[in-house]
């Protein structure tokens, strides 16, 4: 996060002395929270072993020559027939459940961060544009944000990769349409307190075109809550393309993600096999997990009402 | 009153037909789905042929406009795989999706409430604590992943409970229902765990948000001062007053419960409409697709408009800023 991105208005009400900039009084006041700093450190810890999954996997599961069938539901310790032990077992067709995990953490990872980032610039654009705008624009925008929101995000999902089909691309853009009223409504919920402040008025005066008040000068003060709506709807993101990927309509075989890797477990499971599941739903579970913490944590860090 | 209850239910009407139009062309953009059902042997005249009794050949608009018309009728087509009426195969398969969504809204309450109301009395108890780390897990913890935990430990772990199927059911009022058997019992509490579990965090959250506001004021110490028991007040005076959100959150998410139980009852080989909905996602099965969505719909947008209407009749002021905008 660069230091620009950061509102300094709503981190810093009183004037900032030289050494407190925003940025590190804001650090400082994360990590108070130790919890939310061990969120941060697991976090952090995942997407690094997913970066560099094809430097330390000990085998690479889409390499079918690497694979072994031999090797097939071997319980976690066992040593695999090319000499390195399988800490976490090996799945139904005889791949190394570790490195599954770490490639698998992968895709996971990348389509919650895109379907993220699309959602949140698209969401954010069409909420300042509502905010803005105000009469027909505004009331039409929110209407559907309202209906939107009013069905469950499961079931919307479920309909779009019924209409769109499977692959890493569609489910993309399925978790993006999902998403984007969440942060439509909140940035139009705080870009409609910002318009009216003086700073806009000023820009407004120095005649400066609409586009660039709305995402030069309003957006940056908007941002505070949508980091926050960012990190708990990405977390949300990662587990409905689990879901997804676990009822067999999300992603496909060759592109296994931590829900994929579930699913070919689960028949498995009720034999004894219980490793297949278990072990990348504890990844998927600490993911989730990690990202809510972070989240909690920052919803008060960000949130100006309750600093002292 | 009349003119509000007569712009809401324009606005029902409005969105049920928005969402016809959105799940019709929606649905129907996806690949051709006569290759899903016609066999590799038939040659291209037999392929034609069996397009032409179901339809298909005909331009989208034109489908759409014959589809319009049946809808309204009530008939939303046929199911290519059955061949029997979609809204009929939905409707077979909806009592046994609806048994599982009230147990678990039922669970959520019994479960819920309780330890919300312990948490909201006894903020700083460790037990409070503890309730408050689970229900943020309840919130975190995907469902199908839950569902499978389920299933090792309590189906083949202990072995106490089946893993998957609905139990032996009884007919009453010519409606099947497994919940007057044992055998159902059985069938019914792992799955309906599973789907309750985020709602009873929810409740959780709810009952100890209110139960901490309801505690300070001026009623409850009244009722202290006049030397009723704890139990009473607790379970007379607070109560009552926090069961109004609640009641209110949980009508709500009931066509969520609804929603979610596509996963449960496919984790669970639950034979309900949920499951049904799957297979036709994976099999192209467009009319049954179509027909779930819009009886979902209708649930959604019936329970939304029966809790606006009875909060404008408890509430008058929700009518008049209604009025106003």
């Amino acid at each position: 996060m660069s230091e620009t991105s950061l509102p300094p208005v709503t981190t810093t009400p009183a004037a900032p002395t030289r050494e407190e900039t925003p940025l590190r009084r804001f650090a400082r006041s994360f990590i108070e929270d130790r919890v939310a700093l061990l969120g941060l450190l697991v976090f952090a810890t995942i997407v690094l072993l997913a970066l560099a999954a094809p430097l330390i996997a000990p085998q690479n599961p889409y390499d079918l020559a690497a694979v072994d069938v031999m090797d097939s539901r071997q319980p976690p310790g066992a040593v695999a027939g090319e000499g390195f032990t399988m800490w976490l077992g090996s799945d139904g067709v005889g791949r190394d459940l570790l490195s599954g995990i770490l490639y698998g953490l992968r895709i996971s990872l990348m389509v919650g961060a895109f379907s993220g980032l699309i959602a949140a610039t698209v969401g954010m654009t069409v909420g300042l544009i509502a905010a803005y705008a105000g009469g027909k624009v505004e009331t039409v925008i929110m209407r559907l944000v309202d209906l939107q929101l009013s069905l469950p995000s499961v079931l919307v999902a479920l309909i779009l990769v019924a209409a769109l089909g499977k692959g890493v691309d569609k489910i993309i853009i399925a978790l993006v349409i999902v998403q984007w009223a969440y942060y439509a409504r909140t940035v139009r919920g705080s870009a409609l307190v910002e318009r009216r402040k003086e700073y806009v008025e000023a820009a407004q005066s120095l005649g400066l075109s609409h586009a660039r008040t709305v995402f030069r000068h309003i957006l940056p003060n908007c941002l505070a809550p949508v980091i926050v709506i960012a990190t708990v709807q990405t977390a949300h993101a990662i587990s409905l393309e689990a879901t997804l990927s676990f009822l067999g309509v999300g992603l496909p075989q060759t592109e296994p993600s931590l829900g994929v890797l579930i699913a070919n477990g689960f028949q498995y499971m009720i034999s004894g096999s219980y490793w297949i599941s278990v072990f990348p739903g504890l990844a998927l579970l600490m993911t989730i997990v990690s990202i809510n913490l972070v989240g909690d944590r920052l919803r008060d860090v960000l949130n100006p009402r309750l600093e002292k | 009153m009349a003119a509000f209850i007569l712009r809401r239910l324009a606005q029902a009407l409005f969105v049920i037909g928005a969402m016809l139009v959105i799940v019709f062309f929606g649905v129907n953009v996806v690949g051709d789905p006569i290759y899903m059902l016609v066999s590799p042997e038939m040659n291209q005249e037999q392929i034609a042929e069996t397009a032409r009794s179901l339809g298909l050949d005909r331009p989208i608009w034109e489908q759409f406009l014959i589809f319009l018309r049946n809808a309204v009728q009530g008939d939303l087509g046929r199911s290519f795989v059955h061949g029997e009426s979609a809204i009929k195969l939905i409707l077979s398969r909806m009592p046994a999706t609806l048994e599982l969504a009230l147990v678990a809204l039922f669970m959520a309450i019994v479960i819920g409430l309780p330890l919300g109301l312990y948490a909201g009395l006894k903020p700083e108890s460790k037990a409070s604590r503890a309730i408050m780390a689970i229900s943020i897990l309840g919130f975190s913890l995907p469902t199908f992943w839950v569902g499978l935990m389920l299933i090792l430990a309590f189906a083949v772990g202990l072995g106490w409970l089946p893993a998957t199927g609905r139990g032996e059911t009884v007919s009453v009022l010519g409606i099947e229902t497994s919940l007057l058997t044992v055998d159902g019992w059985q069938h019914v509490a792992l799955p309906a765990l599973n789907l309750a579990l985020l709602k009873i965090s929810l409740v959780i959250r709810l009952a100890r948000a209110g139960a901490r506001e309801a505690a300070l004021m001026d009623y409850v110490k009244f009722a202290r001062a006049k030397g009723l028991s704890q139990s009473r007040i607790i379970g007379v005076h607070i109560l009552k007053n926090i069961m109004i959100p609640i009641v209110t959150v949980l009508g709500l998410e009931f066509g969520s419960l609804v929603a979610f139980s596509v996963v449960t009852e496919t984790i669970f080989a639950w034979p309900g409409m949920g499951r049904l909905l799957l297979e036709a996602i994976t099999r192209l099965d467009r009319p049954v697709i179509v027909a779930y969505v819009m009886v979902v719909v209708v649930l959604f947008v019936t329970i939304n408009l029966l809790v606006d209407l009875v909060y404008s009749a408890l509430d008058p002021r929700v009518r008049l800023t209604e009025a106003s905008t």
